[in-house]
């Protein structure tokens, strides 16, 4: 079992320097040139404005060879800073990101374990159900095919304006300074809720077909017929079925949760909800490499850290792999 | 398994709900409607710093100059008249010298009395650090040095530049010298200046990623004078789309949203908003869309094919299709309605441009640009094709449209232009680097002066990179010895800044270094649902903009504010 982890980990650990590399390389091949776009607005006189240039350039760090800067960077990093927003100049990077990624993580998570452990309960249910089948998966299908933004726009329409009951901006209301009270979380819950449920509804739809499939497939597997030759109740098929069908869709979580965090993004900016989203937007448009450079850092950092944990649920759920641990 | 997984989900809303119950008793902060102003749309990103010298980030914490650090003068562009704030008055003692009597009873939010030092001090750290904005007026002032408690003289060397001065008079942010001299150049320069102290009518409160929240300053030195601000709260709020703006205009949760709302004209007619005209364009001119045309590439160094693109562009269409008739198409000289006495008429009639595709065709034809190969776009005198962009940033939805128009009339007069929409951060780089061929860009706002839009378009020297200006490159000496001239006409002298006007105008309409096409709007539509008295066109005594963006409380728009009065 040590040894089996211990490959993970290296294995993750390459994996994060290497992300990271690419992280920190590919805002630099973007053509333009963030001080200069930073500096345009000031409309000073050409005079001013080269001293301001190498001023900032110089603030930035970005005078020095591009090696020296990877270098630079990495130092940084191990000491916890993430350089100096060029965007939102000067706020540092660790400290926006400490804004916001409170919101990330208080929408993504709750999204994507309740559409996934929904999802799979519900795909469960309706397969071989014929009604189901034929009237509530259609739409699982179509939700699945929805992008994120579109359905999110609909949501705030639909409930924001026409009905008028949830808000469509914003984590909190505006007219509210944080603080603990029923009144308060009621209100942080209302604001949660439509990009919550863009968020549950496509990846519900998804996991419910997905488990549909998987049902299926099993129940057409030898070992159903054998048991229901048996004389085994149809519940109990069924669960074996189930148990053997959650398998993929662990697998299926892990290699969605890139597409999850980026479908998150897009809807946040649908509803004005301050996490990363509309920041890494902004940021990419602004080339701020450093804050590009921070938002991505959490992403990896919390689509790797999201995988090791799938790998060892993977170990305590499937048998067979914990199986061939001991056998080594 | 799935027990497991629901005990520890019951545990979780547990403590949640203990930490709630806990909670409640803490005391809770609400706002009340009838006492807070909602405003939105001039923010782009999360609040980022309150230093009232990083001009280029002030739209983020907007109110930072104006709610809560001052300025000595306000400026009236209805009305084309300084306000004095700060200062009592201001005068020209010599041509070479200018007195400021500062108010009495001026204080800074500390409690700390604001002094003629205070002023002095802040003008000279232009002095001290380059990195400042307003360090080039050090290139003519020679020392600013205060007399007692009020009296603040500024000494110039021979040729002071008078507009660029009467400029800075009411957009340099005066700062407390007892807080900033402590600070390091670093600081100062680019320091984010959390919890600012400064002598305004309202107080930083609080801010998060989306919004700002200011509170009044109840022992301001204005309420006086210019009248107590009438809510206690100012709510800025800052929405990632314009949707989300819309929405929440609808429904009445914003009191003045200054977002670009495609749109509104329809809205405004149902009366769901009020705007500044009852009818098209709705809005006031805040600046003039400009399309920069790459003077140093062919064909677009030719000053007839030039013109024939001036013809060439309907400008109605952009006016009326991407526009929805929210602006105005702008007069060939560039200027903003509020600046038209400085318009010269003669040579706008003999040299100005309206859209004309027979004209522009004519042009063509005369200039030896002919469709040689019969793909209906012309070729250069020289017979090689013409094929060009048109650029502006993606997402910029009523620019991507307006140039939409740009390429489709262009192409119908024979010009081949595609319309292009790069990310803001390649357009902005190659927008200053010479790597575009014709690019929108509308980078000199609503001021007192014409020299403003003159700095903007001629803005010289020619360098490698043009950072904020003339993006074109447009060489001209004999021009910018006029917008030189220019800065250097006192204010007061009417008719020495039209003479100059004229000759810059009719150098500018026959060489047509770039196209003037429309006013960009003071995008602002307001609901009356708390707040009324708004500006409108009928209501504009005295006159106020109606506008909350970084540069503008200047302008009127903090006496905007003031003047509001709670809804029945």
């Amino acid at each position: 079992m040590r040894r089996y982890f211990g490959r993970k980990l290296l294995i993750y650990f390459i994996t994060f320097f290497l992300a990271v590399t690419i992280d920190w390389l590919i805002p630099r091949f973007m053509p333009g040139n963030p001080v200069q776009n930073m500096l345009a607005r000031a409309a000073v006189r050409p005079e001013a404005a080269e001293v301001m240039y190498s001023y900032y350039t110089r603030a930035f760090g970005l005078d020095v060879p591009i090696w020296q800067q990877y270098l630079n960077f990495w130092n940084a990093l191990f000491h916890g800073d993430l350089g100096t927003s060029v965007y939102l100049f000067p706020q540092p990077v660790a400290k926006v990101l400490r804004e916001s990624i409170p919101y990330d993580i208080f929408l993504l998570l709750p999204a994507i374990l309740l559409s996934w452990w929904a999802g799979n309960k519900f795909g469960a249910f309706a397969a071989r159900t014929k009604r189901l089948d034929n009237t509530l998966l259609p739409i699982g299908y179509i939700l699945t095919a929805t992008p994120y933004m579109w359905l999110g726009i609909l949501l705030a329409w639909a409930f924001g304006i026409v009905l008028d009951i949830f808000p469509i901006a914003g984590a909190y209301s505006f007219s509210m300074e944080p603080h603990w009270s029923w009144l308060f979380i009621g209100d942080v819950l209302k604001h949660w809720f439509l990009p919550f449920a863009s968020l549950f509804l496509v990846g519900f739809g998804g996991w419910a077909i997905g488990m549909r499939n998987m049902i299926i497939y099993e129940l057409e597997a030898d070992y159903s017929h054998y048991l229901e030759a048996l004389g085994a109740p149809r519940r109990l098929v069924r669960k074996y079925a189930f148990r053997n069908a959650i398998l993929p869709q662990i697998t299926g979580l892990a290699l969605q949760l890139g597409v999850i965090v980026a479908g998150a993004l897009v809807t946040e900016v649908v509803f004005s909800y301050p996490g990363i989203g509309y920041l890494l937007l902004a940021a990419i448009q602004n080339q701020d490499y450093f804050l590009i450079q921070g938002c991505f850092l959490f992403i990896i950092t919390g689509v790797l850290l999201a995988n090791f944990l799938i790998d060892i649920a993977y170990v305590i759920v499937d048998p067979r792999v914990r199986r061939g641990m001991v056998g080594e | 398994m799935w027990s497991r997984g629901r005990s520890i989900i019951t545990m979780l809303v547990l403590v949640l709900l203990s930490v709630g119950l806990l909670g409640a008793l803490a005391f809770g902060q609400v706002y009340d409607r009838d006492e807070t102003l909602y405003v939105s749309g001039a923010a782009w990103g999360p609040p980022n710093d309150w230093n009232p010298f990083i001009t280029w980030s002030k739209a983020n914490t907007t109110g930072t100059l104006g709610y809560v650090y001052e300025t000595l003068f306000m400026y009236d562009p209805l009305n084309d008249a300084f306000i004095p704030f700060l200062a009592e008055k201001g005068e020209w003692i010599t041509d070479t010298s200018y007195e400021i009597t500062l108010r009495k009873g001026l204080t800074w939010t500390d409690g700390t009395p604001l002094t003629a030092e205070d002023v002095a001090f802040t003008m000279n750290l232009g002095n001290q650090y380059e990195a400042l904005w307003f360090a080039p007026m050090w290139d003519y002032v020679t020392s600013v040095i205060s007399f007692g408690d009020r009296i603040v003289r500024f000494d110039f060397t021979d040729d002071p530049l008078y507009q660029e001065f009467d400029n800075n008079l009411y957009n340099i942010p005066i700062v407390p010298k007892h807080i900033w001299e402590s600070k390091s150049e670093e600081d100062i320069t680019g320091g984010a200046n959390e919890n600012p102290v400064g002598s305004g009518a309202f107080l930083y409160e609080t801010h998060s990623s989306d919004r700002n929240v200011w509170i009044r300053n109840d022992s301001w030195w204005g309420n006086d004078i210019f009248g107590a601000p009438p809510m206690k709260r100012i709510v800025d709020v800052r929405f990632s789309s314009n949707s989300v703006a819309l929405g929440s205009v609808i429904k009445g949760d914003v009191d003045l949203s200054n977002n670009f709302l495609p749109g509104i004209a329809t809205l405004a007619e149902k009366g769901y908003v009020t705007t500044y005209f009852d009818g098209a364009p709705y809005m006031l001119a805040a600046n003039t869309a400009v399309l920069f045309l790459n003077t140093t590439k062919k064909p677009m160094d030719d000053a007839a094919f030039r013109r024939a693109l001036a013809y060439a562009i309907n400008v109605d269409d952009i006016v009326s299709v991407a526009y929805a008739n929210l602006v105005a198409a702008a007069s060939p000289t560039g200027l903003l309605p509020q600046l038209s006495k400085y318009d010269d008429q003669a040579v706008i009639d003999e040299s100005g441009w309206t859209y004309d595709p027979a004209m522009a065709a004519q042009i063509l034809a005369d200039n030896g640009y002919v469709d040689l190969d019969g793909d209906g776009y012309v070729e250069a005198p020289d017979g090689s094709t013409i094929a060009l962009e048109v650029t502006c940033p993606l997402g910029w939805t009523d620019w991507m449209e307006s140039i939409a128009v740009i390429s489709d009339s262009a192409k119908a007069a024979g010009i081949n232009i595609e319309d292009v929409t790069p990310d803001y951060g390649s357009w902005n780089t190659a927008l200053t680097t010479l790597g575009f061929d014709m690019t929108l860009n509308n980078w000199a706002n609503l001021s007192n002066t014409p020299w403003t839009l003159y700095n903007l378009l001629f803005r010289h020297p020619i360098q490698d990179i043009m950072g904020s200006g003339n993006f074109g490159a447009y060489d001209n000496q004999e021009l910018f010895d006029l917008v030189d001239a220019l800065a250097a006409v006192p204010t007061t002298d009417l008719a020495g800044m039209q003479a100059v006007c004229s000759q810059i105008q009719t150098i500018m309409l026959t060489e047509v270094p770039m196209i003037p096409l429309w006013y960009n709007g003071l995008w602002a539509q307001y609901s009356e649902a708390v707040w009324t008295n708004w500006p409108t066109e009928a209501s504009n005594d005295p006159a106020r903009l109606p506008s909350t963006w970084h540069g503008y409380w200047q302008l009127g728009g903090l006496l905007t504010l003031l003047e509001l009065e709670l809804a029945e």
